[in-house]
């Protein structure tokens, strides 16, 4: 760490702040179930989940919304 | 250099004027008053080249300070008492975001009951804040440590706000000569603030202040401490500058007949002009005492104390403070890093005034000690 009074010099650092590890609960989905409604990316609060249905772990907390959202049960939380 | 008549306020405002701020922010409060109008008035003839500004409230004006010294300009406020006691949120932004702000704390009790008197209450109260502090004992004393706050705090491997204290009244307020140096000696002493960490330049942007999670906020606060043990050998450093550029010598603590001293008296601020007549005295009636006075709380100077007591058989701590039920603070950092069988005496709250009776019976009941802490000056309708 090289920052003096934790001033922030190289803007993005959102982007190596990666909020993933706060995670407790893993969503996993499974694409054969999926219908493509696209609920979960709608609803996801981090914008975690992209048109493919790809999920980015380096950012999802794990807060489980599209887990609930999910109308085919397609996607289930697992303890990491 | 000038010999000028004038009050510790009006001798801070022009060490103010000779270090040239570029934002001050104050608001007005017994008994530092003055120092914001002699401030008003220098801007106001263009004597400072500064933006004033009339803040709501001392909480705003040391978020105002924050933010211009975020900015990379060199800043100065002033405050004292409850108006200290509303900066307190933002005193630990300001050291913890290493911003080397100076400002001057006119040392007053802190309600209730309200007083407007002296005590050191409201600075003490700041302690753990991480800002230096500096305890003045006369005009001189105040203006030149406004001057080396600047050198001292703006130090790269400081970067720390500073505190100079003086206390209420007994400084604020009275008269006595005061030597005023020459710009160009100041401008030697003190040159432009570089910042390297903070400043405003959209071609570099920075976020200051933000949210740190777990993996960074330790380090931080480590930082900081880091930084405040540096400050010991810049204060040494800055100490042999200015007495070079100006014939003073200041140092973190200043020796007074201690070396065969047997019971050494270790105070702060104004009330050790008293102790320093009193011990002349009580050297002429055979005491062998001496007195150490602590111009430099924080960072505290535990080296220095310790080698100045090591052939002293017991110190007496004057604390014009008190953390209810532990006794004094500066009594608890001796018992806590010195090693000295060590008395504390509370004493001049609220402005009661501190003689050299109360003096005669410290050495007393140091000599003779009934207890770790003993109020001194109390009256019988006050137990």
């Amino acid at each position: 760490m090289d920052s003096i009074g934790g001033v922030v010099s190289n803007p993005g650092s959102t982007r190596s702040n990666k909020t993933g590890s706060w995670r407790t609960f893993k969503p996993l989905l499974d694409k054969e179930k999926c219908i493509d409604c696209d609920n979960c990316i709608m609803f996801c609060p981090e914008g975690c989940i992209n048109k493919d249905h790809n999920i980015d772990y380096d950012y999802c907390k794990g807060c489980g919304i599209c887990e609930v959202e999910c109308p085919v049960k397609a996607i289930k939380m697992e303890r990491e | 250099m000038t010999k000028k008549v004038m009050t510790a306020n009006r001798a801070v405002s022009e060490a103010v004027k000779l270090a040239k701020p570029q934002v001050i922010p104050v608001y007005p409060i017994t008994p530092q008053t003055s120092i914001s109008e002699y401030l008003a008035q220098f801007v106001a003839d263009g004597d400072i080249d500064a933006e004033y500004i009339r803040v709501e409230s001392e909480h705003s004006a040391i978020s105002a300070a924050l933010g211009a010294s975020g900015t990379g300009v060199r800043v100065f406020t002033a405050t004292s008492s409850q108006g200290l006691m509303l900066m307190h949120e933002i005193l630990y932004a300001a050291a913890g975001m290493r911003m080397p702000i100076v400002m001057a704390d006119a040392n007053r009790s802190i309600s209730a009951p309200l007083s407007i008197w002296n005590d050191q209450q409201d600075s003490i109260a700041q302690r753990d804040s991480g800002w230096l502090q500096t305890y003045a004992e006369n005009g001189q004393d105040s203006l030149d440590s406004v001057l080396m706050a600047y050198k001292i705090s703006e130090n790269s491997k400081v970067l720390l706000p500073s505190m100079v204290c003086l206390d209420g009244f007994i400084l604020t307020h009275t008269v006595e000569p005061v030597e005023i140096p020459t710009q160009e000696q100041v401008d030697s002493f003190l040159p432009k603030y570089k910042p390297e960490h903070a400043f405003l330049d959209p071609k570099q942007p920075k976020s200051l202040g933000t949210l740190t999670d777990p993996d960074y906020y330790m380090e931080t606060r480590y930082q900081l401490e880091k930084a405040m043990e540096n400050s010991i050998e810049v204060i040494e450093q800055v100490s042999k500058e200015f007495k070079e550029i100006f014939s003073r010598e200041y140092g973190l603590v200043e020796e007074y007949k201690c070396e065969d001293a047997k019971i050494i008296i270790i105070a702060m601020g104004s009330i050790c002009s008293t102790v320093r007549v009193c011990v002349d005295d009580m050297r002429e009636r055979g005491e062998k005492v001496g007195l150490l006075k602590i111009r430099s709380y924080r960072p505290f100077p535990q080296e220095y104390i310790q080698k100045a007591v090591q052939n002293a058989d017991k110190v007496a701590v004057l604390d014009k403070n008190i953390a209810f039920g532990v006794g004094g603070a500066l009594y608890n950092d001796i018992k806590a890093k010195i090693d000295i069988e060590a008395y504390d005496f509370i004493l001049g709250l609220g402005g009661r005034d501190i003689t050299p009776k109360d003096i005669d019976e410290v050495l007393d009941k140091t000599k003779n000690p009934v207890k770790d802490v003993t109020w001194i000056g109390l009256k019988n309708k006050g137990m």
